[in-house]
């Protein structure tokens, strides 16, 4: 589950990571009242999405004066912003975090986050603040530097000054960079955070850290020993159908293809995927509606795959083993009853009772075309997707 | 022979009286699996023969502990049907009590809890298959998890898959072919699983009775590229390989927890790059994955 810069600096800071002072603002009068609020003659203006890359795509303005922050709140406020990561679509900025501006003399880069490689939670360091820790990966490796902490230790102390002094630290920095670094190791820990990233960390000119970007992500089989971070999650930055599909428990996410499927189980909904790619469409969406899914939660995921409106046809595959095929054949019979469908459907279901399935649906007097097997189905989204173009 | 699991393999259950370890501890009885005890704590002492709905071939007795369990009946495997704020617990009282094989079914295990449980497993003599994952079946012989057993068919191709439903589609499509399996293994798919592609491909290449292998693998994490490298020095074995999630968009898990494009990395190109240059058949359509394995052993 990710989290706006915001909360994630109001989180940290109760943990004792030094950040800027400042405040959220929906609108602009809000904007000027928070830097009036902090006092100061120069803030940071920052538009709050759930996307990197927003300094270049100039969602992160300085303000010199009241004036200027009201200017760019202004400009910045209700703005289609489009980073390298949001997609072509971009985000509507709806929240400004204005902060004090900190003069800063130099900037690094601070991750923690679980090495898949080694199973082990890894903190990692970079003298490389402020760009992208990827692009640092690729060009100069030797400047990342990193430690696994094993858990019946912990992080420890020794750990943390080794990254510090690989940095460059000196002196007071060196204690400050300990501290820093094992209190945001405690606040991944504490928070079931599955990243947490301090981007840039910068050292001020009196010498003082201060965590000038954050990002917290939360690990998602975590959230429930966290019904607190209901309260957090923002629905503006998410798919209106991505919101109604996790509230019936289903895993569903949007692309921008024109073939829809629905499938039981994560594997054979991605392979299913790409089948339809290698018959020459375009995947609409993923959607797994469980490898245990009955007819129910099959109603549920077909009546979402009907309302995206880029859908030109629909591939059904179920591999029924736990779950019966005619159950499945059953739920999709109702939906189709209910719902006008002006879309072709293939549906191939395979498995436990796959025909009595297709009895089922033969005999519901609806238009489906019934596959086989998992290459008919292929060979025959292909031909309706072709005759379409 | 066969791999981890076998018609001598004593198999308790954890979490036998809830409503899923009913149903499939009565699955795997039918399909022969020598389930010899159940665990729900607090409920020890009484004997079990599931519920009117589910109703087991035979009955089985429920022990408070596991260690119990393994004394009694000298169980040497475990299931876990256990909900995932208890399913660590339930893990770290299995490897304890004893057993050598232990089977997590259960979906939604915080990442955290896992590290710990995985620092100490790799400790101890024990293999975990798991969490999040079908689990792992010996055709003809025992089947230990969810998976519909009457798919499989008894033979010498191995299969190690991170999913679910997609290792039931490839067993059929192998069954459907004649091409029965040594043993079926889903390793699991969040980001921290007890046994990894390395481990299983390990045991399938001393395994007498396995002549091929069928790796499924997906987009996340380097396993699929860690186990390319073991096969390219050790394995002469066929291994054909398939990677789903080619369209899937970076950023995003595709359901599994460990399925995930993070940082530009685990991409389905960069693992099928790796198994093609580790000699691996790699099979680019699904439904073709079957007849490959077929061509393939033609020709060997």
């Amino acid at each position: 589950m990710k989290i706006h810069e915001y909360q994630a600096k109001e989180l940290l800071r109760k943990y004792g990571v030094p950040v800027p002072r400042g405040g959220i603002a929906c609108t602009i009068d809000e904007a000027v009242a928070v830097a009036t609020r902090i006092g100061g003659s120069r803030w940071v203006v920052k538009a709050q999405i759930h996307a990197g890359g927003r300094g270049k795509a100039g969602g992160i303005k300085i303000a010199t004066s009241l004036e200027e922050v009201r200017e760019q709140a202004d400009k910045l406020l209700g703005m289609r912003l489009v980073t390298n990561q949001t997609g072509e679509e971009g985000r509507i900025v709806r929240r400004l975090l204005i902060e004090e501006a900190v003069s800063i003399e130099q900037e690094y880069y601070i991750g923690i986050t679980l090495d898949r490689a080694q199973m082990l939670n890894t903190v990692i360091a970079s003298t490389e603040g402020g760009v992208e820790i990827e692009s640092v990966a690729a060009h100069s490796p030797e400047k990342i530097f990193k430690e696994y902490v094993t858990p019946c230790r912990g992080f420890l102390p020794y750990q943390a000054r080794r990254l510090c002094f690989n940095l460059g630290l000196k002196e007071k920095a060196v204690e400050q960079g300990v501290t820093c670094l094992r209190t945001l190791y405690t606040a991944y820990t504490g928070l079931d955070a599955s990243l947490i990233e301090i981007n840039p960390l910068g050292v001020t000119d009196t010498g003082a850290l201060i965590a000038l970007d954050t990002k917290v992500t939360f690990d998602d089989n975590a959230l429930y020993r966290h019904p607190e971070y209901q309260e957090l999650r923002d629905y503006y930055e998410e798919e209106p159908l991505e919101i109604e599909a996790s509230a019936v428990n289903l895993n569903y996410i949007k692309l921008d293809g024109n073939v829809g499927c629905m499938v039981n189980g994560a594997g054979l909904a991605m392979a299913t995927m790409d089948l339809i790619k290698l018959a020459g469409g375009s995947p609409a969406n993923f959607l797994d509606v469980g490898g245990t899914a009955s007819a129910k939660t099959i109603e549920a995921g077909f009546t979402i795959l009907l309302k995206d409106p880029n859908v030109k046809a629909i591939l059904i595959n179920i591999f029924g083993g736990i779950v019966r095929c005619d159950r499945v054949a059953q739920g999709i019979i109702e939906t189709v009853k209910n719902v006008a469908v002006s879309v072709p459907i293939v549906i191939r279901l395979a498995g436990t009772n796959a025909d009595r399935a297709a009895h089922l649906l033969q005999q519901s007097g609806l238009q489906f075309t019934v596959a086989k097997s998992l290459s008919e189905a292929a060979t025959i989204v292909t031909q309706i997707v072709q005759s379409r173009q | 022979m066969s791999i981890l699991v076998n018609k001598h393999t004593r198999l308790i259950v954890q979490g036998i009286t809830g409503r899923e370890g009913t149903f499939h501890t009565r699955a795997m009885m039918e399909y022969g699996t020598c389930v010899v005890a159940g665990v729900t704590p607090g409920k020890g002492g009484m004997y079990y023969s599931g519920n009117e709905i589910e109703p087991f071939p035979y009955p089985v007795p429920v022990y408070n502990t596991v260690a119990d369990a393994v004394r009694e009946q000298r169980a040497n495997a475990s299931v876990l049907f256990v909900p995932p704020h208890h399913a660590t617990d339930a893990i770290f009282e299995a490897v304890d009590a004893g057993v050598s094989l232990i089977v997590t079914i259960t979906e939604g295990i915080p990442i955290n809890d896992m590290v710990l449980v995985y620092d100490y497993i790799k400790k101890k003599n024990v293999v975990l298959i798991g969490p999040n994952c079908p689990g792992v079946i010996t055709p003809g012989e025992a089947k230990i998890g969810i998976m519909p057993g009457y798919i499989h068919t008894p033979g010498n191709v191995g299969v190690v898959s991170r999913s679910g439903t997609l290792t039931y589609e490839v067993v059929a499509q192998l069954t459907e072919l004649g091409l029965g399996q040594s043993t079926c293994v889903g390793i699991g798919g969040d980001p921290i699983v007890g046994s990894r592609f390395i481990d299983i491909v390990k045991l399938f290449n001393e395994d007498s009775e396995t002549n091929a292998i069928v790796l499924i693998g997906e987009i996340g994490g380097t396993a699929e590229e860690e186990v390319a490298d073991y096969i390219r020095q050790i394995v002469k074995k066929p291994v054909i390989g398939f990677v789903a999630g080619q369209t899937a968009p970076p950023g995003r898990r595709m359901g599994h927890a460990g399925a995930i494009i993070a940082g530009g990395q685990g991409t389905a190109a960069e693992k099928i790059y790796a198994m093609k240059a580790a000699g691996i058949v790699v099979v680019e359509n699904p439904a073709l994955i079957g007849y490959t394995v077929m061509q393939v052993l033609s020709k060997n």
